[in-house]
């Protein structure tokens, strides 16, 4: 297939979708890393421009592993609703991109449409989005899910209490559970990602959360981020657990790294229908992130982006509660500093939103990255005003057991006050109840752990 | 809102005000220490770093001080900090971004020879060749050069039970603090149970997956690598022990097993760490099995 343009009198030309998806891409070290990339800032613009006219039918007809190769492509191609697609197919690229932001495009439209949209073209209309853009499109996507309370709420913005603790104390875990939930952190997911993968010690922390939910009568859900088969052993064991979770690569290959397959998931989420604690439908948490498939090794000569699109569309699969990139978290040889990290925070937000998926974000950086907490407060303020379901809340933002930087319990908070946004519904009313917030502030009371000390 | 006195924390906060749609900006909940009068005689300020100084409430009116002082006792998290606002107080600002400027000093440390010199561990090198390039091409990080190659066909024992390796990986202070507590007790442990063992020595910028190409030459069952984890904020010096059975190319992370954290400084201490690493090793040689195969053959049979 030709694939070519002139630019500035210059002719570049693509020899295939999968490689110009990848030049397209804006700058990002992972790209570098895997020697995909653009060679100049002129190719990439000459990748973009051709990009631009490709056909939504191309980009199916191109997945970036063919379907023998890998489950991930077709799940994501079985997904597709036929009839939806056939509408749109002709669409050229560039086209997508105005529809998607024009002003007589409502989220209901864009909701439909998503059902016949594959990965790579999600993908490819990012690439041709200036941040502003994303922001304008994502800001329009409304997704909401249910577990025992309802994310994604127009006026709301959520917090994963984030406790996490180097052994597995519970009741160090406990004391963060408690600082976070006196800053109004926690109504989206009491989620700890334990340091210990063993059944005892996941199990233990599963008991500690749900011991905590029912002693205060708090609105949420229960998650701890172990590998997906010792939550399923501890859920056949009646643990008492709320939300699955499992990290997703886009590939088969990069999954079976993880440990996982289409398989195993959707033996999961078939036990999580009979024997989780919650009521529901929504039941599982995901996290993704540009360059899993590159450390994993199994790209497939990809770029991260289109990968990440991937993700999403075998999340979708799943009907999940709450999704999030962690979008700094593996390092500078994916995202090197805070303007890529930042591009990529809004790229994922706006394409799991396109995907249909609820999704968050984990704004955070390692100390081996160009950025600093700073970079990362600014991406969370761009990323609540696009409608982001839900951050992290973390002591301070130190994640003491994964060793890298995030948001914080005060983060939550102050969002929430600079953008005239809410907890969950249910959540706030507790907090009022408590008498921790008012009128959508922290009161006096708040910001205090022991005040959890009274039961 | 009292407004009477024009000042500038007068003029934030209504910009503040105006910004919040609700508008309900409480006054302000605790007031921000006065500036001493004596400036004259100079600022002279204890270290905020010490563990004694980290500890301090920040709570204006805990409900329960004394089980707030407990609460903080059991986890490193940065608890118990209170606020202005919704924002930390500025003594907790200021001590985090200490700690994100000390923690970037680590990333580019070097392992101390003595410490190598002191087990008798030689040197060898991964293909990368600046500490830039180890951040950003992980894929040459797990690759030995050729001269290393050639080094550990040479120098090494093939085909023992267990071959421990060291490498620096993000951070060279986990190495220089925790290897010289934690090797000793991996030893003894392994030679009690009468294991044989292959010779170690010490890999510059090294990944996990490097075990792989080793193990190409030295054919061991079980490889270990003692590796420095990237630093966090308040730990900069944890190491994990990475394992595997028989690593050899192809070999992923779902066929390796850690233990992770490995630190004096509020993680699993070496004594502990180091006794997880003989039993992994011994659970790993029992099932000949690692990662998510140890995990199905250890849940089946035992
Ligand atoms: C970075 C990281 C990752 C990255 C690795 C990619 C990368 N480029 O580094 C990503 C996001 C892919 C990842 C994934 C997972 N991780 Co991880 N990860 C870490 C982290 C934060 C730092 C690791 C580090 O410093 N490595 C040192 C450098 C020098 O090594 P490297 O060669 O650059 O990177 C390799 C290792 O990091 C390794 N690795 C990373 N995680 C894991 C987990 C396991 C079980 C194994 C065997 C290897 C492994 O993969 C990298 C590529 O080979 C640690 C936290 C910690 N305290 O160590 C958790 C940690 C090691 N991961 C953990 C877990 C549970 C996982 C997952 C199984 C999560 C899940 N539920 O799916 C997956 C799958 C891993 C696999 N089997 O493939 C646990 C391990 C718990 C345990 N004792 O078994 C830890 C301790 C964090 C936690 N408590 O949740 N992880």
């Amino acid at each position: 297939m030709l694939l070519r343009t002139k630019l500035f009198g210059k002719t570049y030309e693509f020899g295939t979708i999968k490689e110009l998806l990848a030049k397209a891409n804006e700058e990002k070290s992972g790209d570098r890393q895997a020697g995909i990339a653009a060679e100049s800032a002129a190719e990439r613009m000459a990748a973009k421009h051709v990009l631009a006219h490709v056909t939504l039918e191309t980009l199916r007809q191109n997945p970036a592993i063919p379907h023998e190769r890998d489950e991930v492509t077709r799940v994501i191609d079985e997904g597709v609703n036929e009839t939806i697609y056939a509408e749109i197919k002709s669409m050229q690229l560039g086209e997508l991109r105005e529809w998607l932001l024009a002003d007589t495009t409502t989220s209901a439209m864009i909701r439909r449409i998503s059902n016949g949209l594959t990965a790579e073209m999600i993908a490819g209309v990012a690439k041709l989005m200036s941040n502003l853009d994303l922001m304008i499109a994502a800001k329009k996507i409304r997704v909401t899910a249910h577990c025992n309370t309802t994310i994604g709420l127009p006026g709301t913005l959520s917090s994963r209490n984030q406790p996490n603790h180097p052994t597995d104390s519970p009741a160090g875990i406990k004391a963060s559970i408690y600082e976070g939930l006196s800053f109004g952190s926690g109504d989206c997911v009491i989620g700890i990602n334990p340091s210990d993968d063993s059944l005892s010690s996941v199990s233990r922390l599963f008991e500690m959360t749900h011991q905590v939910i029912t002693t205060w009568k708090i609105p949420t859900q229960n998650s701890v981020l172990a590998h997906i088969t010792t939550q399923m052993e501890a859920l056949k064991r009646g643990v008492p657990i709320d939300l699955l979770f499992q990290s997703l690569a886009g590939s088969e290959k990069a999954n079976q790294g993880f440990g996982i397959s289409v398989g195993l998931l959707d033996e999961a989420y078939q036990m999580a229908r009979k024997y989780c604690n919650s009521n529901g439908p929504n039941y599982f948490y995901f996290e993704t992130g540009q360059g899993t498939a590159l450390s994993a090794g199994a790209h497939e000569g990809a770029d991260q982006l289109t990968m990440e699109a991937r993700c999403y569309g075998l999340a979708r699969r799943y009907h999940p509660f709450i999704v999030n990139t962690v979008v700094g978290f593996i390092g500078p040889e994916y995202l090197y500093d805070s303007v890529q990290i930042t591009r990529a925070g809004l790229e994922d937000h706006f394409m799991g939103k396109l995907t249909g998926i609820p999704m968050g974000c984990d704004a955070c950086y390692t100390n081996h990255a160009v950025a600093t907490q700073n970079d990362i407060e600014n991406l969370a303020v761009l990323l609540t005003t696009t409608g982001c379901c839900y951050f992290m809340g973390v002591p301070m933002g130190d994640d003491i057991m994964l060793s890298y930087q995030s948001t914080s319990y005060h983060d939550t908070a102050s969002l929430r006050q600079l953008l005239g946004l809410r907890p969950i519904p249910e959540f706030e009313a507790w907090m009022e109840d408590l008498g921790l917030m008012k009128d959508g502030v922290l009161t006096e009371k708040a910001g205090d752990a022991s005040f959890f000390l009274q039961k | 809102m009292d407004n009477k006195e024009i000042d500038i924390q007068a003029i934030v906060k209504e910009i503040m005000a105006e910004l919040t749609q609700n508008g309900a900006i409480d006054p302000p909940q605790e007031n921000p220490s006065p500036i001493p009068e004596q400036q004259q005689a100079g600022i002279d300020l204890p270290d905020p770093s010490l563990p004694e100084n980290r500890k301090k409430l920040g709570v204006a009116n805990p409900y329960d001080p004394e089980g707030l002082r407990n609460l903080c006792s059991t986890t490193s998290a940065r608890l118990g900090v209170g606020r202005a606002g919704p924002r930390p107080r500025t003594e907790t600002l200021l001590l985090f971004q200490a700690d994100h400027a000390i923690t970037q000093d680590a990333i580019y440390g070097e392992v101390d020879q003595e410490v190598l010199d002191k087990f008798a561990l030689f040197t060898v090198h991964s293909q990368v060749e600046s500490r830039v390039q180890y951040l950003l091409r992980p894929d040459l990080g797990r690759l030995l050069n050729e001269e290393s190659q050639a080094i550990i066909a040479e120098r090494c024992e093939k085909n023992p039970q267990v071959q421990i390796v060291v490498g620096d990986g993000l951070s060279a202070a986990a190495i220089n603090n925790n290897f010289p507590l934690i090797y000793p007790v991996i030893m003894e442990g392994l030679k009690a149970a009468n294991l044989s063992l292959g010779t170690p020595f010490f890999i510059k910028n090294a990944r996990v997956g490097i075990i792989n190409d080793i193990n190409e030459i030295i054919k061991a069952d079980v490889v270990v690598i003692l590796i420095g984890e990237r630093p966090g904020l308040g730990i900069s010096d944890a190491m994990s022990a990475y394992m595997g059975w028989q690593p050899a190319h192809g070999k992923t992370d779902a066929d390796r097993d850690v233990v992770c954290m490995i630190t004096m400084n509020g993680g699993t201490n070496t004594l502990e760490g180091g006794a997880f690493v003989v039993e992994m090793v011994k659970k790993t040689l029992k099932y000949q099995a690692s990662g998510i195969a140890l995990r199905e053959k250890a849940g089946e049979t035992g």
